[in-house]
């Protein structure tokens, strides 16, 4: 059978589970927990109960395909003007684990034009061979082509692993491909790990806003997909004395597309993209007035990083709405990021939480936002922030 | 134009607090909210209805309190709800969830445009839009932060990208998914709410739809959730004292130690 079950025998009545669902699908009974209609089966109350009474099953899945056939780690190498992005490097660099782990090649896909230099960095960089599929039409991005591409060649070549990095990009390709395949996808991971008795890929994700992590697993179909957050795995050192394949695989190149991109235009130009940044600097309401913004701006520069904001000041049209880092903004996981004049609300919060270094500068001395930093720093960001981009630029000289 | 709006209910996110004994999240207030994407997503059909003419339907799989969400909708100026609710469907990941959107939107039917929220703010894939535009077999565009034209048969947007946006055009009938950027939803008129007291939500179960029960819910999803934890951050966070030059000396220093900021 699939579905919830409470064992009435091993519930004590405790009431943790009803703290832990998020749907209010439990109800209380004479002291016995009671799964109601609000159950989305989401699982989280499973591990809530200490007494092991609530179970959940699921119908033994049919194998959708033979798994025995698929073999294999691959890295779609997203590149934009001809320049392969640097999560792709980061996503060998992890593949690398995997596939030796599992004792199996690790490949990249490429899809470009006239960009052979960029496959042999891709080699360099960790991967066994390169599947390079090189043609005019697909020099930029285009999701109905790189679908079609990509499809073909995993059902061609029957990878058991498919990393793509969770870019724009990345996370509008990886879904249509999944959904086209039948198989799991798992968004925006941050941790992956193999199963070596199973041979499964545990990939770890945040979701609720960055509050809970899950662990899943696709244990019936292949490929396994997951897309992976940029900044979080490492690249390894490149070593251009590796030798790999480069394959040019007789794909189908798709003509008279329905999507055409008419215009790519680039508007960070003047610093890095937030996604890709290793600092970034992020002000909010504390700044005082909009002319202030100036100073976060000052100070990314200075560092080298990315200007970001909070909700508050991007409504109030202090900034644009692209520098936005939270729940209905961006996702960012920096190396270094400053939290200047921000309180942090959980919406925030869930935007930059998985940062490595948090640092608050805030007047406040109880805003939430001091609760995860790394280093604090009570006081007036209009005082503090100039003597920031000072003492960075006398000693960054 | 027909325009189809997806629409999910999530937790409300006002209160998250979590219990160190278990490792759960504690909620105060345990309600259903729309999810926030999808109230630009809604705006923007209501929008398109007002300039080219046609009508908005919401439709959303979830648990039968949904109702209640979807009627919020209607007061906005949205014209028919329909609800997916079945206990088939408990349990769906994005792609058993974009299977029976896809199967109950076949069944609204006579649809042109599809209008989706970037990402729902509890699952927080971002999967559903473009996975749901492939099993309906039309374009998609994701992140789209204006319409810069729509017209019968046609649409050409501006989509956000890591580093700008670019401007893309599709056939109709497609899938669009929202962000932020592209409108400011409105508050229901007096007339729209009398309108969604009386109004009565669709709803379907799996029959209804003709959905394909083994491709519904847990059974149809090839992911699985092994393991839930709330992640720990590892803070004992220091506070810088002194004068402001004092500050912010010490915390350069200590960056530059730890070679996050490199001199050029
Ligand atoms: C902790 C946790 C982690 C999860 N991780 C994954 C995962 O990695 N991969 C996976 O496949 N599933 C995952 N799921 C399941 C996923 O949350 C559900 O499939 C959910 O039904 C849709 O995904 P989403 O919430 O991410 O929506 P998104 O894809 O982020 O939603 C985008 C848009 O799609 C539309 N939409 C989404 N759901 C509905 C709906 N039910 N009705 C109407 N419109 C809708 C809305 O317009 C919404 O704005 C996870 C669930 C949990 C609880
Ligand atoms: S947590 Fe377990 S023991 Fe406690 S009420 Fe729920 S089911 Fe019963
Ligand atoms: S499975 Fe999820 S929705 Fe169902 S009772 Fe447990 S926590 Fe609540």
């Amino acid at each position: 059978m699939t579905g919830i079950e409470i064992i009435t025998d091993k519930c004590v009545g405790c009431k943790l589970c009803v703290k832990a669902c998020m749907f209010s699908a439990i109800d209380m009974k004479d002291k016995k927990a009671v799964i109601n209609d609000n159950c989305t089966l989401c699982g989280a109350c499973v591990s809530s109960c200490k007494f092991d009474a609530i179970q959940m099953e699921k119908e033994k899945a049919r194998k959708s395909v033979d798994i025995s056939e698929y073999k294999g780690v691959w890295v779609f190498a997203e590149q934009k003007h001809g320049v392969v992005s640097q999560v792709a490097f980061e996503l060998l660099g992890e593949g690398r684990k995997l596939a030796d782990t599992l004792s199996v090649p690790l490949s990249a896909v490429l899809i470009g034009n006239n960009v052979p230099k960029q496959a042999k960095k891709l080699i360099a960089y960790g991967a066994d061979n390169v599947y390079y599929v090189e043609h005019q039409s697909v020099e930029n991005y285009n999701d109905e082509s790189y679908t079609d591409i990509f499809v073909q060649l995993i059902e061609e070549y029957k990878p058991e692993i498919v990393l793509i990095g969770a870019t724009t990009y990345g996370r509008s390709l990886a879904p249509r491909v999944a959904s086209r395949l039948n198989t799991g996808l798992t968004a925006d991971c941050t941790g992956l790990e193999i199963d070596p008795e199973e041979r499964l890929l545990l990939q770890t994700r945040p979701a609720f806003g960055g509050n809970l992590m899950a662990t899943i697993i696709c244990p019936n179909h292949r490929p396994q997909m997951s897309t992976v957050r940029p900044k979080v795995m490492k690249p390894l050192e490149p070593d251009y004395s590796r030798t790999g394949e480069i394959i040019q695989p007789g794909v189908i190149i798709p003509e008279n597309l329905k999507v055409k991109v008419l215009d790519v235009v680039q508007t960070v130009c003047e610093t890095v993209s937030l996604s890709e940044a290793d600092i970034i600097v992020s002000g909010g309401r504390g700044l005082g007035e909009a002319k202030n913004y100036a100073l976060v701006e000052e100070l990314a520069r200075v560092l080298g990083g990315a200007a970001g904001a909070s909700r508050a000041i991007v409504d109030a049209g202090w900034v644009d709405y692209s520098h936005q880092v939270g729940q209905t903004g961006k996702t960012v996981g920096p190396k270094v990021y400053f939290a200047c004049g921000i309180s942090g609300a959980v919406q925030h919060l869930a935007g930059m939480s998985s940062s490595d270094i948090i640092i608050a500068i805030n007047k406040n001395p109880d805003a939430p936002i001091f609760k995860i930093a790394t280093y604090g720093i009570i006081g007036d960001v209009r005082e503090i922030l100039p003597e920031l981009i000072k003492q960075f630029k006398d000693k960054l000289n | 134009m027909n325009i189809i709006v997806c629409v999910k209910q999530v937790p409300g996110t006002t209160d998250v607090k979590i219990n160190k004994e278990t490792n759960t999240i504690i909620r105060d207030e345990a309600d259903i909210i729309i999810n926030p994407f999808d109230e630009y997503a809604i705006e923007e059909g209501v929008r398109i209805k007002e300039k080219v003419g046609g009508s908005v339907t919401v439709i959303s799989m979830g648990i039968p309190k949904t109702a209640e969400l979807l009627r919020e909708a209607i007061a906005v100026g949205v014209d028919d709800a329909v609800l997916l609710t079945d206990k088939a469907f408990a349990g769906s990941d994005t792609l058993a969830t974009s299977y029976a959107l896809s199967m109950g939107i076949k069944k609204i039917g006579g649809y042109d445009l599809i209008v989706c929220g970037k990402q729902a703010t509890d699952g927080d894939t971002a999967q559903v839009g473009p996975s749901l535009a492939e099993k309906l077999g039309v374009p998609h565009t994701t992140n789209v932060r204006k319409i810069e034209e729509i017209k019968e048969g046609y649409i050409r947007c501006q989509r956000m990208t890591d580093d700008g946006f670019e401007v893309v055009e599709m056939p109709l009938p497609a899938v669009i998914t929202v962000v932020k950027e592209i409108n400011e939803p409105r508050l229901p008129s007096i007339k729209g709410k009398l309108k969604s007291k009386k109004y009565e939500v669709k709803i379907f179960n799996a029959d209804d739809i003709g959905a394909d029960k083994s491709l519904c819910g847990l059974n149809g999803s090839p992911t699985q959730v092994i393991k839930t934890f709330t992640p720990v951050h590892d803070i004992n966070g220091e506070i810088i004292e002194g004068t402001a030059g004092e500050q912010a000396k010490n915390l350069a220093d200590k960056l530059l130690a730890m070679q996050f900021v490199k001199c050029k």
